[in-house]
């Protein structure tokens, strides 16, 4: 076995690399924002319109984004630190505190470039209640102007159309007057169509990439490899022409990858030999991302179908941007994130991906400090055993706090859990 | 001969079992498990070859037509005398190491007479230690060696000034990880077999025949597995490692046939494992990040109190009221039984709630993996802990109603038993293919 230490060049995709550029030039030019006089909005992944600020001309800040990359880069310990030190308490969603940390400390963004101030702060998904008190710390901190769309939640498990028109009001009657106030432009409604047209298009080469892994052998890990297929259209690209380029670029690479039975590129290389097929519940942990990565890899272990994945959008089960209902298809883009759904429809969700993907079991990655993610989902785990018949595993990480990572813990975890599929699948019982 | 060994590499201790090609239990050896894995395994493996020697000499006394009674009368001394001779051999290397030691730090030899005094009077006491009936607190000759010195260094310090007690202690916590990392101390089954036969109090020539053969038995070793926290650096090659739940499961059922719950209690975690009717894992959970309430929270309560680990137990069920206690952190352990002893708590009362404690949070875990079904076991080095054992049973029953609780007394080696078992399928696995072929 390769010592675990052992650092190797990073392979990548060229998507990937692809992507590393878009992401450099967006950032650059938040840096020069101050100086072009481009406004940025802050907002959050879950929810968010970026069709709509691209029509104003407007850019979009995530802060969870750059709290992940955060993590990913080794700076959140420290931004913790820093956020600990001002009162935020440890049990505090760690997103937010690595957020604060990195803001007290130069608000230094992933590229190592300034990020400018936010001109609003835009929460346009309410399902989690920490994004509601986190808006508000960044307020006090800018003292800029805050818009909040309430979401409702789909406690029936659909979206009624009272909730529909709930949200298109606010749209109307909150979002897009202030927007037109902070850029001094008016509201162009066929701009905004022209970018729902190409968000639509990304999403379709989207959903066909996430898709192809129900090839024997998945030409891609739909969960570790899947974040970065997310990376453009959850963050500040869907509607966009680079978005749209992306995902054409992805898809003839997934296309390629499956002419070749090639399996997917790991950090540590190709993984060639697919010994089982997971489907995985919950976020990752950021901080120690290739050390996970490679504890499934080294099992050979590919994850076929994740629910993290669908935090931005569930465009898998048919929903896509509708450029001829634009105020209503945003609602219900935002109604239809992941975490916005109730607990029957992620169990069957779950159970579907399993079932759809021919997966040996699925695994729950339980985050303690996301409670959006992990309230009820031991309940999940013994309703979709019931009804796939499939073993399930449970594990806890954290997003961003690497004191919250375990690797002894969690790399016996995850290979008792193989080892139990492995044991199943030979049906290796008593004599 | 051939056999098929299964090893535990615990935190706390290391154990094997040995079976034979029909899977019968030949053997079982622990020892406590040290910084290098490699020695704790070779230990562990010779301490269960040894015992292997014992049962097969059993076997022989079984054929050559003796009693049960007479059997037994006669492995108990055999045993007893075998066990003396290991730890004069162990007391031997002891001493060399120490003098050797004191050579390298201390030429001037001052503290020389003080330590061969002591090490001279543990040798006397030897065979009262291993007399018929005596009570020995642990099998490890750390435990036993250590409680001897520690109590001789005192009395010595005390009746000579110039020979301070904790440099005596010093001395010893060095020298013995010498004796513990020696292959040659724990001696080797010919040699000390005869040295115990030539004791025996009686010559009894079926016992020294049975002796004999098995002496000229070959053991050869066909399979193993290894599991356990430490498994990745087992001696063996990565296909022959197995996750320590697995075998803990295999091993349960292997035990108690019946059983569907396993709840596991370690130095440092605690597993709750669902097994199917062939003793196959469906599903388990285990504690996360925090050893909170695992055997070593155990220990320090222990080192707390200043007793032996296997006297909380007994201690705790003398409580008549037992203190609701909440928190399981092994860290605070102490703390928190200061503060109730502050609070003019009895100790019996404390530890009565800390092990309810412990196992309320075994029985969280219980409840994550899917609850209790009938037949339940409990293995670990906790469930020797007649106080634990207490509380789980009432939990158990509170919450679960009637359900059968197992406990084998050699619930401590489950693992290795499981571990064995799977070393056992894969070469039967490995023969079928060769014959296919």
């Amino acid at each position: 076995m390769a010592n675990p230490t052992e650092r190797t060049t990073v392979q990548k995709d060229t998507s990937q690399l692809r992507q590393k550029k878009m992401l450099a030039e967006h950032f650059t030019r938040l840096a020069q924002a101050p100086a072009t006089g481009e406004k940025s909005v802050y907002t959050f992944v879950p929810g968010n319109m970026t069709e709509l600020l691209l029509a104003f001309d407007v850019l979009p800040v995530l802060p969870e984004i750059n709290a992940l990359q955060s993590g990913m880069r080794g700076k959140s310990k420290d931004y913790i630190a820093v956020a600990e030190k001002l009162g935020h308490s440890e049990d505090v969603c760690t997103y937010v505190k690595s957020d604060i940390g990195m803001m007290k400390s130069g608000n230094i963004g992933p590229t190592g470039e300034r990020l400018p101030e936010p001109d609003l702060l835009l929460l346009s998904y309410t399902g989690c209640f920490t994004f509601m008190k986190w808006f508000e710390l960044l307020r006090e901190e800018y003292k800029c102007p805050v818009v909040m769309v309430h979401v409702p939640y789909q406690g029936e498990g659909r979206i009624t159309e009272s909730m529909r028109q709930y949200v298109v009001d606010q749209i109307r009657q909150k979002l897009i007057p202030a927007l037109e106030k902070i850029t001094g432009k008016s509201y162009d409604e066929d701009r905004l169509k022209e970018c729902l047209a190409r968000s639509a298009q990304a999403e379709d080469d989207l959903v066909w990439v996430l898709q192809s892994a129900k090839n024997k052998p998945s030409p891609i890990d739909a969960y570790f490899g899947g974040v970065y297929y997310i990376g453009p259209i959850f963050s500040s690209f869907r509607g966009t022409e680079d978005a749209v380029e992306y995902y054409k670029a992805l898809r003839a690479e997934t296309e390629e990858s499956i002419r070749l039975g090639k399996g997917p590129v790991t950090p540590d290389g190709e993984l060639t030999e697919e010994r089982y097929r997971i489907v995985v519940e919950g976020p990752p942990n950021w901080t120690s991302f290739r050390e996970f990565w490679k504890m499934f890899a080294d099992e050979g272990a590919v994850v076929v179908a994740s629910t993290y994945t669908k935090v931005g959008g569930v465009y898998d089960f048919g929903f896509r941007h509708d450029p001829s209902r634009p105020l209503e298809t945003l609602a219900e883009y935002c109604m239809g994130c992941y975490t916005n759904l109730n607990l029957p429809s992620r169990v069957e969700m779950l159970a579907s991906y399993v079932r759809d993907y021919q997966a040996d079991g699925f695994l729950i990655n339980s985050v303690k400090s996301c409670n959006s993610f992990s309230a009820g989902q031991l309940h999940i785990l013994r309703e979709v055993e019931n009804r796939v018949g499939k073993p399930g595993g449970f594990i806890e990480s954290d997003l961003v706090d690497p004191r919250y990572f375990s690797a002894a813990n969690i790399k016996n975890r995850l290979e008792s859990y193989f080892q139990m599929i492995e044991q199943k699948r030979f049906g290796e019982g008593a004599a | 001969m051939n056999y098929h060994v299964g090893i535990d590499l615990g935190s706390t201790t290391t154990k094997a079992v040995i079976l034979g090609e029909k899977g019968t239990i030949l053997g079982r050896g622990i020892t406590n498990s040290r910084s290098n894995y490699d020695v704790a395994c070779q230990i562990v493996l010779s301490e269960a070859l040894i015992n292997t020697r014992f049962s097969l000499v059993a076997s022989e006394l079984d054929r050559a037509g003796v009693t049960e009674a007479r059997k037994a009368q006669l492995l108990g001394e055999l045993e007893r005398r075998f066990h003396m001779q290991q730890y004069l051999g162990q007391l031997r290397v002891l001493e060399e190491d120490l003098t050797e030691l004191l050579q390298k730090i201390n030429p001037s030899g001052g503290f020389l007479p003080s330590v061969q005094r002591i090490l001279g009077t543990m040798h006397d006491e030897a065979e009262k230690l291993f007399a018929e009936g005596a009570s020995r607190k642990s099998d490890f000759f750390r435990d036993l060696a250590g409680s001897r010195y520690l109590k001789l260094a005192e009395a010595e310090s005390i009746e000579n000034k110039e020979v301070r007690f904790d440099y005596l202690v010093g001395l010893f916590d060095k020298a013995i990880l010498e004796v513990e990392n020696s292959r040659a101390a724990a001696g080797n089954f010919e040699t000390l077999a005869a040295a115990a036969l030539a004791q025996m109090s009686e010559t009894d020539e079926r016992l020294q025949g049975a002796v004999e053969r098995v002496i000229d038995i070959e053991l050869d070793q066909v399979g193993s597995v290894g599991t356990g926290y430490g498994r990745q650096r087992l001696p063996f090659p990565e296909g022959q490692i197995r996750s320590e739940i697995l075998c803990h499961g295999l091993g349960a059922h292997a035990l108690f046939s019946t059983t569907r719950t396993v709840l596991d209690i370690g130095g440092q975690d605690t597993k709750a494992i669902q097994v199917d009717d062939q003793g196959i894992v469906t599903s388990f959970q285990m504690n996360d990040r925090c050893a909170a309430g695992c055997g070593r929270y155990l220990g320090y309560i222990a080192d707390e109190m200043n007793l032996g680990l296997h006297e909380l137990g007994p201690l705790a069920r003398d409580s008549t009221r037992p203190v609701r206690i909440n928190s399981t952190c092994t860290v605070f352990a102490g703390a928190e039984l200061r503060e109730r002893l502050s609070l003019g708590e009895k100790r019996e009362d404390i530890l009565a709630g800390l092990h309810r404690a412990i196992i309320l949070r075994a029985m969280s875990l219980l409840a994550r993996s899917g609850g209790v079904k009938n037949e339940f076991t409990f293995t670990g080095g906790v469930a020797k802990n007649p106080a634990a054992v207490d509380a789980l049973k009432t939990l158990i029953s509170e919450n679960y109603g009637d359900i059968k609780i197992n406990i084998s007394p050699d619930s401590i080696y489950t693992g290795a038993l499981g571990a064995a078992l799977f070393a056992l399928r894969d070469s039967r696995r490995a023969d079928q293919a060769a014959a296919a072929n």
